[in-house]
């Protein structure tokens, strides 16, 4: 069976495509799927660091390419699960050393001994975003509840259309229930009214995302954290599943919800 | 014997044929690619025939003497709707079909007497029409997306984006949108000022035209 290779891109940096690479594929692993991780965000890369795997780097990305070493060499294994492998991105090197033709050729070799191949994009719509996308037979956009990282968004949207890996959907990281509450973020459903994709899930502002990352732990392997317990949905809807969007609400009632229209509708 | 005029396009080679009986045509077509046979040698090439009428049979004939030849035929550009429907049924590219390739997969159709263009999806942020006519939108028009053209545009949906009509100096070019959002919205050399007025509509149906030298914004209900 052919893996499902799927990118996840967002256009700007820093929203959280290397979180949700990392998250989603720990949580794909932990649902006994067998994964494949791929930081094609070469020159800086970070997979690695918020996997916790840095230090067993020997070989990477480009040595395969370049034919210095077997993809298997280049494989690292999860310290956490015997089904999860990265592939990290060189460092000494950038975007030009690898052509979109190599992706698809390494993911041609790997993809018949995986369930998954998720490949971590850089930000940016140039030759490093190109190759990430190339593989692809799905895309996931990430955004942030903001409008500058949502008209990025569309515009990668756009492109992942022209280049017929659409339609890609749609991840919404770091959405802070209270900041809404007080109509001082778009909400989701600003977004979707705007970008028109199918939305894979909604990821709220967790402070232990930061946490995690420093220790090389991603969240979605704490029971507790919520944005964990996010990534896991998500991993579970792109396994098939219909699991509702969790409530993030923290307690808008009624009373809420009217003084809301008000608000809305005096601007 | 006639001796054909070809140009070469991104895709391949374009073959611009005569008037006359088809079959004179097709063996003068032919002879000439023999006597070029190098020129030609796996050639991709399109052939405009103009606006005879072709059945199926007589293109796929000739294409399979092209391909005798090594050469592809990929194309048949033609004025005549059956021509281009029978190519099309036998797998090969039409000048519509080009045209959409060509516009990113915006579909281009000539309406009564002026130019249009009808673009069935929403444009997305980077992505810009610049176009000799009119165009219409069936779809949004997103922010960072931009419409530049002669004519008027109709956004058959929401216009969150920058929209330039009546370019360089068309007065009676009109601009209407479904849901009305702009980021920047001119008809000729006016631009569309922020006042109560454009508050008031925001996302609401409307229509801009120019009237004594200014725009006007009107609540459009038809």
């Amino acid at each position: 069976m052919a893996a499902k290779i799927i990118t996840i891109t967002s256009g700007k940096g820093g929203v959280g495509k290397t979180t949700a690479t990392a998250n989603l594929s720990v949580a794909l692993a932990d649902l006994g799927q067998k994964v494949v991780c791929i930081d094609s965000d070469i020159g800086l890369r970070n997979l690695d660091v918020v996997l916790g795997l840095e230090n067993r780097i020997v070989y990477d990305l480009v040595d395969v390419i370049e034919g210095r070493c077997r993809i298997r060499q280049a494989m690292i294994k999860d310290k956490r699960f015997d089904e999860l492998f990265l592939i990290p991105a060189a460092q000494t090197r950038d975007k030009s050393a690898v052509s979109p033709s190599d992706m698809i050729a390494l993911c041609e070799q790997i993809e018949n001994e995986f369930d998954w191949i998720l490949i971590d994009s850089p930000a940016g719509i140039e030759r490093g975003f190109k190759n990430a996308i190339a593989p692809a037979n799905s895309v996931i956009v990430i955004t942030n509840p903001d409008v500058s990282a949502v008209r990025d968004a569309d515009r990668i949207i756009g492109i992942v259309e022209a280049e017929e890996k659409g339609p890609a959907r749609l991840i919404i990281n770091r959405i802070n229930p209270e900041l809404i509450r007080r109509g001082d973020m778009l909400d989701a459903e600003d977004i979707l009214d705007l970008l028109a994709i199918n939305l894979v899930g909604i990821v709220p502002e967790d402070e232990t995302v930061i946490m995690s990352t420093n220790v090389g732990k991603p969240v979605a392997t704490e029971e507790k954290s919520k944005a964990g317990q996010a990534f896991r949905n998500i991993a579970r809807r792109l396994m098939g599943d219909e699991v509702p969007l969790m409530d993030l609400d923290l307690k808008e009632g009624i009373f809420q919800k009217i003084s809301k229209i008000f608000n809305t509708g005096g601007k | 014997m006639q001796k054909f005029p070809i140009k070469g396009f991104d895709e391949g080679v374009l073959i611009t044929l005569g008037e006359g009986d088809w079959n004179n045509i097709q063996s003068d077509l032919l002879s000439q690619i023999d006597n070029e046979s190098t020129f030609f040698s796996k050639a991709k090439i399109a052939l405009d025939i103009g606006e005879r009428d072709l059945g199926a049979a007589q293109i796929s004939k000739l294409r399979d003497l092209l391909l005798d030849r090594e050469i592809k035929l990929f194309a048949i550009l033609s004025s005549s709707k059956k021509t281009e429907s029978n190519a099309s049924t036998l797998g090969l590219s039409t000048r519509t079909s080009l045209m959409q390739k060509k516009e990113s997969k915006l579909g281009a159709a000539i309406m009564d007497g002026e130019p249009g263009i009808f673009i069935k999806k929403t444009i997305r942020s980077g992505t810009g029409i610049d176009f000799d006519g009119h165009v219409i939108v069936y779809g949004d028009l997103n922010p960072g997306a931009e419409i530049k053209c002669t004519g008027s545009v109709f956004i058959w949906g929401k216009l969150r984006g920058k929209v330039h009509a009546g370019m360089p100096g068309a007065l009676d070019a009109v601009i209407c949108a479904m849901q009305f959002d702009p980021i920047q919205v001119r008809i000729a050399n006016y631009e569309l000022k922020n006042n109560k007025l454009l508050r008031k509509l925001r996302k609401k149906p409307v229509k801009i035209s120019v009237e004594k030298d200014n725009l006007v914004l009107d609540y459009w209900d038809s």
